[in-house]
């Protein structure tokens, strides 16, 4: 296809390279350089999406990130990505769009019936319209919108694109490369501070690229590139372009978007496709100009027309016209520099001027180069459906109320110009206290919360010579606090042409007999009429009429609608403008890629996966592996086909009847030294800690100040003031803060000190009737005898040349011992054990096994232990000390903590001694009861018993002391099952506890 | 993210700390008795204060020192900071 709309001689793109891509599956070409939008304009190209609500034609309304209409669906690389602005995704060679938002296809739209029964989807029309009946929602009414309405579509394949995250720290971060950007930038830099300047458009210089001014005896354009060649070269500053400042938070942290490789057909090698920066900045300076506003006039909405400026920068810096036969409609002289940049390049334009008579040298040069204007006029409606064919345009009354006699004149595009709105987005989500400015009639900064400033047009300077003065005056300011250097910069001569006072004109009456739609938002299909009908029904805060029109909540947020929005709220309700006020401005200024919030931490990469040294042999030995906090364990070691069942109930059975070892590294170690060591156990603790002899091991408790269970583990005396504590895999860094806490604030005269040493000891647990033999021939030089290490005894002995720790303590019931390596010698412990075991029958058993062992034993953990529950709820009121003081023991002669029907631990076994009893399950009296039956307790933990070779689990039941004996019904809804129980002792195994002694 | 004077280890991110409440609660002296009104004013009763707040935070992926903060809770700005040991003055 020709380019039939782009110009020979005028833009910055680069036509010695022509890249082809592809719209809505036709073939197009446009130049490096070029933006999707400029492109498509230049292929004549107009109709990109249809609208949200109404599905009307939609074609472009800016040249950036203000652009409400033309959100396409990109696909790059083999990937696709939903709702990018045609107006920012810059052409690169195969690039692949499709206009999202319509069905079946853009120029033939189901949805565009809305469009005729748009008096059925007024304000709130989410609210009201899909309400009734309550039935039709999931299977009619939501079907419907969700294919009929919509932007584009998330990708359901994993994005194979990198993306990172940096954290930076500068003196100044600058947001906007436009003058006021240029000027500090260079102002701070020339003394010293360390300087960020952030552009989000490929080029530096903002309006400088497409104003006809004159700096220092340079066009606008050349002395913005001297001015960044200049910083590019200087240590002191960042220069970066793509980059959106997109978010200001707290402490003068703000969160910038650097968009990396989206403009490329793919991302280099070992780049990533974003990156995210988190910059700590001691002083901001928001440069980020202004956006122009929109008139409303009927039909406002058809593809065509387009803000005066973003006509004049598809002319100046792509060389393409929006139009061939533009009309002019403005209220400021903005339109009329659009117009001569028209002129300049051969094409005649008509300006309508909604002012009665004004003066400037802007207007005289347009009068002088013989442009047609027509003052008190205004666009009434455009006409056209896909594409603007002709306006219809009145004169109007000097009160602006009255239109005169309407004519019809051909056209085919109308950019309007309805004044300049500064950009506040950062300054209001810093925290400043915006105001309102009656001389522009927007809102400007106000008192800074935080160290910000804003410079320019988004500070509603609007003139080159002031904005140039006072941002090369804050820029020095500012770094001569910060530096103390006082390098004085020289001013340049400045020559732009003078303007004259816009009129406060923003919306055109409707004639007559008309009812066009006037429309305020672009994206969301907000019109005039829907702010009335919200108004009429109560709503009065703007905040109200913004969430029940939707006027400015969609991915434009409202940039172009916002304060036109204001203005007739404000009419209506005949308030001024800063008494309605303007919604609150929140992160992101425009929508930032998930992929760059998550950065690298996806995947494996969320969190750090924590192996033990004998990670390598678990997996040699077909090992199954599970996620228990951060740790990877095994959960069974697969022999042949068997299953998860089977494999556990053979390492449990094996423990019972012969010796199994477990990986064991991954519990909570915590080192504790110092003369009050025992002090502090013994307050911690539940039980008395003060007497415990060297050599010996002790079962603990703590509680929560609450007087709930904390966390339980045995703590050893590895010498006079040495103590060693094992907590839960999960509660490790729990308990060291806990300590920590107790020890620096409420108690620091105890001199006692901890550290974790969870990695710095490798474990393996050998439990089983052989476990004493295999210790003897792991340790022939060492006395591991009964009397020589008793239950609960300690001792450092010698592994074939390593140092070990003994601790002889149990977790499955079984005669049991703890071995311990430092870290490094764990492999060399394991495997040993497992040679030495061979004559023993030894198997390794996994995290399953373990569960099972402890449950048939009724050893409560995690799963009883869940934070709900307190000492006598887990059987362990037998460790709390009468005697002695201890975190949370005020709390437990609370009421409902002694009440005689108080829960307790139980077993609970099926009555047919055959079916498996889910985790969660609910305890009730009566499984026929009205609903809501009555609870009488959970099912915590369940497995299989080898010793009884049938289901047994673990339950916390009310009154459970005296629920022995009883039958209950165990109710799953989730899986449907309804199983009769009886109630037994949580001790289902040696309740004497006879083996672990032995 | 705020940004947290430590008084070991200097400016911080917020990332790197945990927090952990009223800095002006004190734990009632162990053995000593105490009436429920002051032992559930310890355990649960909090203030949710607007304004200037003493709180503590633990700068756990620094030097794991608890720290004592005075924030602003409504601005976030942060006036002072102590070690556990200094008294709120
Ligand atoms: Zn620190």
């Amino acid at each position: 296809m020709s380019q039939n709309f782009r110009l020979e001689n005028i833009g910055l793109i680069n036509r010695n390279k022509k890249l082809s891509f592809k719209f809505n599956g036709k073939d197009y070409f446009g130049y490096e350089g070029d933006t999707l939008a400029s492109a498509l304009i230049a292929n004549g190209v107009h109709l990109v999406g249809r609208s949200f609500k109404y599905h009307r034609p939609r074609g472009f309304f800016g040249a950036g990130v203000d652009e409400p209409y033309a959100i396409v669906q990109l696909y790059r690389n083999g990937e696709t990505e939903p709702n990018i602005k045609a107006t920012e995704q810059e052409l690169f060679e195969g690039l692949e769009a499709k206009s999202v938002n319509c069905w079946p296809s853009v120029n033939f739209d189901v949805g565009a019936i809305n469009n005729f029964l748009k008096i059925f989807l007024p304000a709130g029309f989410y609210y009201k319209t899909f309400m009734w009946p309550k039935s039709f929602w999931y299977k009619i009414y939501e079907p419907f919108i969700r294919k009929a309405a919509g932007l584009g579509v998330a990708s359901i394949e994993h994005d194979k694109e990198r993306y990172e995250h940096k954290y930076e720290y500068c003196d100044l971060l600058i947001a906007g490369s436009g003058p006021s950007g240029l000027a500090s930038a260079y102002a701070a830099a020339k003394n010293g501070a360390r300087v960020i300047l952030a552009e989000d458009k490929s080029r530096f210089g903002g309006t400088l690229l497409t104003s006809e001014v004159n700096i220092g005896n340079k066009s606008g354009k050349e002395w913005a590139e001297g001015i960044i060649s200049e910083l590019k070269e200087m240590p002191n500053v960042t220069v970066k372009n793509r980059s959106q400042v997109f978010g200001y938070y707290d402490h003068n942290m703000l969160v910038m978007s650097e968009r990396i490789s989206d403009h490329l057909p793919e991302t280099k090698k070992f780049h990533p496709k974003q990156r995210l920066w988190y910059i700590r900045a001691k002083e901001v300076l928001i440069s980020s100009g202004s956006i122009e506003r929109p008139i409303v006039f009927g039909n406002n909405d058809t593809p065509g027309v387009i803000l005066s400026s973003a006509a004049k920068e598809y002319l100046k810096v792509y060389g393409v016209l929006v139009g061939k036969n533009p009309l002019i409609f403005t209220n400021n002289d903005s339109g009329y520099e659009t117009a001569i940049e028209f002129k300049k390049n051969g094409v005649e334009t008509i300006i309508l001027d909604t002012r009665k008579n004004p003066q400037s040298e802007i207007i005289d040069e347009a009068k002088n180069l013989g442009i047609n204007i027509k003052f008190s006029y205004v666009v009434v409606a455009a006409q056209g459906y896909k594409k603007v064919r002709s306006a219809d345009i009145a004169k109007i009354s000097d009160n602006k109320e009255e239109l005169g006699v309407i004519e019809n004149i051909k056209c085919d595009c109308i950019c309007v110009s309805g004044y300049w709105t500064p950009t506040i987005h950062l300054a209001s989500q810093s925290g400043n206290k915006t105001k309102f400015n009656e001389d522009i009639d927007a809102f400007v900064p106000g008192i800074s919360k935080q160290n910000e400033k804003t410079l320019g047009a988004a500070n509603g300077i609007y003139t080159l010579n002031e904005t140039l003065k006072s941002s090369f005056e804050t820029g020095h300011e500012l770094a001569k606090k910060i530096t103390n250097n006082d390098n004085k910069i020289s001013f340049p001569n400045v020559v732009e042409k003078k303007s004259t006072v816009h009129d406060k004109f923003w919306c055109v009456p409707l004639p007559k007999g008309k009812n066009y739609k006037r429309f305020l938002d672009f994206q969301n299909d907000v019109a005039v009429s829907d702010i009335e009908i919200a108004l009429k029904e109560g709503y009065r805060s703007i905040e109200h009429v913004k969430r029940y029109t939707t006027l400015g909540m969609a991915t434009d947020q409202g940039k172009t609608s916002n304060l036109n929005g204001l203005q007739l709220v404000s009419k209506i309700e005949n308030k001024v403008v800063p008494n309605v006020g303007h919604t609150t401005f929140r992160p992101p200024y425009t929508p930032v890629s998930i992929g760059a919030i998550v950065g690298r931490e996806i995947g494996k990469h969320s969190k750090p996966t924590r192996k033990s040294p004998m990670h390598s042999w678990h997996e040699k030995n077909n090992a199954v592996f599970v996620d228990a906090g951060v740790w990877l364990r095994p959960r069974y070691y697969k022999q042949g086909d068997e299953n998860l069942f089977e494999a556990s109930k053979r390492e449990a059975k094996n423990v019972r009847a012969n010796v199994g070892v477990c990986d064991v590294t991954t519990l909570g170690k915590i080192d504790i030294k110092g003369p009050d060591a025992a002090e502090l156990l013994n307050r911690v603790y539940t039980n008395a800690w003060l007497k415990l002899p060297i050599g010996k091991a002790r079962y603990g408790v703590m509680l929560r100040e609450d007087g709930i269970v904390m966390d339980d583990g045995t703590t050893t005396r590895i010498s006079e003031n040495h103590y060693h504590m094992t907590t839960t895999t999960a509660q490790a860094a729990n308990v060291l803060s806990h300590l920590e806490y107790y020890l620096q604030l409420v108690w620091p005269e105890l001199n006692v000190n901890v550290v974790s040493t969870t990695e710095q000891w490798a474990g393996a647990a050998i439990a089983g009737p052989k476990s004493r033999d295999l210790l003897q021939k792991l340790f022939p030089n060492s006395d591991v005898s009964k009397e020589g290490l008793p239950f609960m005894g300690y001792m450092e002995a010698d592994l074939f040349g390593v140092k070990a720790r003994i601790f002889r303590i149990s977790f499955s019931g079984e005669l049991a011992y703890e071995v311990n390596v430092e870290s490094d010698n764990g492999n060399f412990m394991w495997e040993k054990i497992i040679e030495a075991g061979q004559e023993f029958e030894i198997q390794p058993y996994g995290t399953e096994a373990l569960s099972t062992l402890r449950i048939e034993m009724g050893h409560v953990a995690g799963s009883e232990l869940d934070g709900r529950t307190i000492p006598y709820d887990n059987s362990l009121e037998g460790l709390l000390s009468k005697k002695k003081d201890f975190i949370g023991k005020r709390s437990l002669i609370r009421e409902a903590f002694t009440a005689e029907d108080r829960q307790k631990v139980v077993g609970v076994v099926p009555l047919d001694k055959k079916t498996s009893i889910p985790e969660g399950s609910h305890l009730v009296k009566d499984s026929n009861a009205p609903l809501p039956n009555p609870k009488l307790g959970y099912i915590s933990a369940s497995c299989w018993s080898v010793e009884h070779n049938n289901p047994f689990s673990l339950a916390i039941l009310k009154d459970g002391k005296n629920m022995i004996g009883e039958k209950l019904f165990v109710m799953s809804p989730l899986k449907n099952k309804i199983i009769p129980v009886e109630i037994v002792s949580s001790h289902y195994v040696d309740p004497k506890g006879e083996r672990v002694r032995s | 993210m705020l940004h947290i004077k430590c008084p070991h280890c200097g400016m911080r991110s917020q990332n790197e700390f945990s927090y952990g409440g009223d800095a002006s609660v004190k734990r009632p002296e162990l053995g000593k008795e105490t009436s429920d009104e002051e032992w559930n004013n310890f355990v649960y009763n909090r203030k949710s204060l607007r304004g200037k707040h003493w709180e503590l935070w633990q700068h756990l992926s620094g030097c794991r020192q608890w720290i004592k903060v005075e924030r602003d809770t409504a601005t976030h700005e942060i006036f002072n900071t102590l070690k556990a040991n200094e008294e709120i003055s």
